[in-house]
């Protein structure tokens, strides 16, 4: 793994971005890993378009400002591609993963990705919709980037998904954003 | 050698002797002395209630003597003492007359 | 030994907090504090705790009830932001000069106008007068651990006085980062049974706190605190030295990072520190000789062991989070004061930066370093105090 791995999270206020931030870092802590989650805190309100920030690494991690070269940019909704400069900052092998029922191909060329760079869709908020009723695509999110990246394994991740969730939930929810989870691991595509 | 004086002061102003306001006394500041006449009193007791320090000494419920020790002269008491049929059982004298 | 957990530095100080189990906590919620005090108030409602939670209607009231709860005879403790702690201003110098032990997370953020909720140190630096005790804490380990130590420095008996922790308003306090809690156990030893002194709820030997002292005495009194304010240092690393013997985690009266053999330094309080770290191994890979020197304990302030750990240097960058319009930066003017000591005095300036939650960027910090080396190299300073990363 490179020195740290970072990841940047598109989403808008409400749809669960910054507790995805915060159960991939809880995961990552698994193996005796540092982390780091934190959102860049404004006036946030339900849709605004918000950033959120992981830091994961095997040694201390003692950076404090938002990442400025993700190797990760998870785009929780696919709008904000239109409004917002998602692309900033990305290197030539970042990995984009983009919750969006389009293929990746399109995506790719909508993100005009370089062709080292990654592009991964997952179409998280119908499986949001499935799963728990509501279009929140963080749990599919996690899922998709367990299986983009590697970064955490499937086991440890539905432990912190279920951990999480668990101590604001009732069981239904807390079992549909675990299947959502799967099914995020399982249907994310590659373009 | 003796300690400084601000080493022996106790540690954030704390006074630890209870009542030790009762070591200072203001009797010395009279210039003017109240005088009680006993036979105008009617033990209202409003000259113990308005002296602002503890020179109006009571005991079973009944006033007694001043104590001059706290007693500045104020005449706050003879100011406020109703007396008996329009003569005050308080009265205001020069001191050292 | 502790566990691990991904936790953000209130969550860390609020269990610090649960560990130790204060008598009494007096509170009033202001962001970027309030999580902290609200998870806190969330262990009493849990019964996991036994405090007796004083909910007021203003800081200045918190800081009061605290007082009046320490003079009592309990083990004290409140947390507070930015304007609340402004409003506690006056109740702060009371707390020092009746000498209470009160142990106060300050989650530092600027001072209105304009009204901003992020992090800068305006509101603590504005406190540094008060007679408390200031740390500041780079990472929510830091906070944690400073949080447990802060009740062993406020109360120990040669020094009994009050103690702020201070960490970076969301940079830290609302980031998660990974954080080693120690044992409930291990916490309840190191703080040790909370000793009264001078008790008001002593019935039997009662006493009064807060008398007037006029021109008799009252410069006695300063003098005294003064004096008490002397012994802090050694009580500061005496209980750090304790901690390292429990956790393996060193504190001192400041950090030094690549410093020993350094020509060029930047000073730097809290979580900009961390940031600084890394850009300092960047210039010396390049070749350049950076250090860094982060003051944990700003009051009192360690001049003789500053000075000595910075007196090799060539040129020296303090960077300030807080302003004292029309003056230096406060953390500059505490370097200079360290300096002065020095035969050769070195080259300074001081950068203003991150007010109000400005992201303190690697490029700031590589811009400070590139102009100490041209410091270094002529000797010359062209401009002493500035501000850094401001928009153009």
């Amino acid at each position: 793994m490179a020195k740290t791995f970072e990841i940047r999270w598109h989403g808008r206020g409400g749809q669960g971005t910054v507790t995805a931030a915060k159960v991939l870092a809880d995961a990552c802590l698994s193996g005796g890993r540092y982390v780091q989650a934190f959102p860049e805190y404004g006036p946030e309100r339900a849709g605004a378009p918000l950033r959120a920030y992981n830091r994961i690494s095997d040694h201390v991690i003692r950076m404090y400002c938002p990442v400025l070269h993700p190797h990760v940019i998870s785009i929780a909704d696919a709008t904000l591609i239109d409004g917002v400069n998602v692309t900033d900052g990305a290197q030539d092998d970042t990995i984009f993963l983009v919750n969006t029922s389009k293929d990746p191909e399109k995506i790719r060329e909508k993100l005009n990705a370089k062709p080292g760079q990654k592009v991964f869709t997952i179409d998280a908020s119908k499986i949001a919709m499935d799963c728990i009723g509501r279009p929140l695509p963080n749990a599919s999110m996690l899922g998709a980037i367990s299986k983009a990246t590697g970064i955490i394994d499937m086991d440890t991740l539905l432990e912190n998904v279920k951990k999480s969730f668990g101590k604001k939930f009732a069981q239904k929810i807390i079992d549909g954003n675990l299947e959502a989870t799967k099914r995020g691991y399982e249907e994310v595509k590659e373009g | 050698m003796k300690e400084p004086l601000w080493k022996r002061l106790p540690a954030g102003s704390v006074i630890l002797e209870a009542g030790s306001a009762a070591k200072f006394k203001t009797g010395s500041w009279r210039s003017m002395r109240p005088k009680w006449i006993e036979e105008n009193c009617i033990q209202c007791l409003f000259c113990w209630i308005y002296c602002p320090d503890m020179s109006v000494t009571v005991k079973d419920g009944k006033r007694g003597a001043f104590n001059f020790d706290y007693c500045k002269g104020c005449g706050i008491c003879a100011l406020e003492c109703p007396g008996k049929k329009g003569n005050k059982a308080i009265v205001m004298e020069e001191e050292g007359n | 030994m502790g566990k691990i957990f991904a936790v953000t530095g209130n969550e860390a100080v609020a269990e610090a907090l649960r560990q130790i189990n204060p008598d009494v906590c007096a509170a009033y919620p202001i962001t970027p504090a309030t999580d902290l005090m609200q998870r806190f108030s969330g262990f009493i409602s849990d019964g996991k705790v036994d405090t007796e939670m004083v909910l007021v209607e203003s800081e200045h009231s918190a800081m009061s009830a605290c007082i009046g709860a320490a003079a009592a005879g309990g083990r004290v403790a409140t947390a507070t932001s930015s304007q609340g702690l402004a409003l506690m201003w006056e109740m702060l110098f009371i707390a020092a000069g009746d000498r209470l032990p009160i142990v106060m997370p300050v989650v530092n953020r600027a001072l209105s106008a304009p009204l901003n909720i992020h992090g800068d140190h305006s509101d603590s630096m504005g406190a540094r007068d008060s007679g408390w005790i200031q740390l500041y804490s780079e990472t929510a380990q830091e906070a944690y651990d400073n949080a447990i130590q802060a009740f062993r420095i406020a109360e120990h008996l040669d020094i009994r006085l009050p103690a702020m922790v201070c960490m970076d308003g969301f940079i830290v306090s609302h980031s998660i980062e990974r954080v080693e809690y120690l044992e409930d156990a291990d916490v309840k030893n190191f703080v040790g049974k909370y000793k009264q002194v001078n008790p008001l709820l002593d019935l039997d030997n009662p006493k009064s706190y807060g008398p007037l002292i006029l021109t008799d005495l009252y410069h006695e009194y300063k003098r005294a605190q003064h004096e008490v304010m002397t012994k802090v240092k050694n009580v500061v690393l005496e209980v750090a030295a304790d901690f390292e013997k429990m956790t393996g985690r060193k504190y001192g009266l400041f950090e030094t990072y690549r410093l020993e053999d350094a020509e060029i330094a930047i000073v730097i309080l809290s979580s900009a520190a961390g940031t600084t770290k890394d850009i300092i191994d960047e210039y010396r890979d390049k070749g350049i000789k950076a250090g860094l020197l982060k003051p944990r304990m700003f009051r009192p302030f360690p001049f003789e062991e500053v000075a000595d750990a910075l007196k090799h240097l060539k040129a020296i960058a303090v960077l300030d989070r807080a302003d004292s319009f029309g003056g230096y930066g406060p953390l500059f003017s505490e370097i200079c004061g360290a300096v002065m000591s020095m035969n050769k005095k070195p080259p300074m300036i001081n950068k203003i930066y991150g007010l109000g939650g400005r992201d303190y960027m690697p490029n700031q910090a590589e811009k400070v370093l590139d102009e100490l080396v041209e410091i270094a190299n002529t000797g010359k300073v062209n401009i002493i105090k500035e501000y850094i990363g401001v928009r153009e």
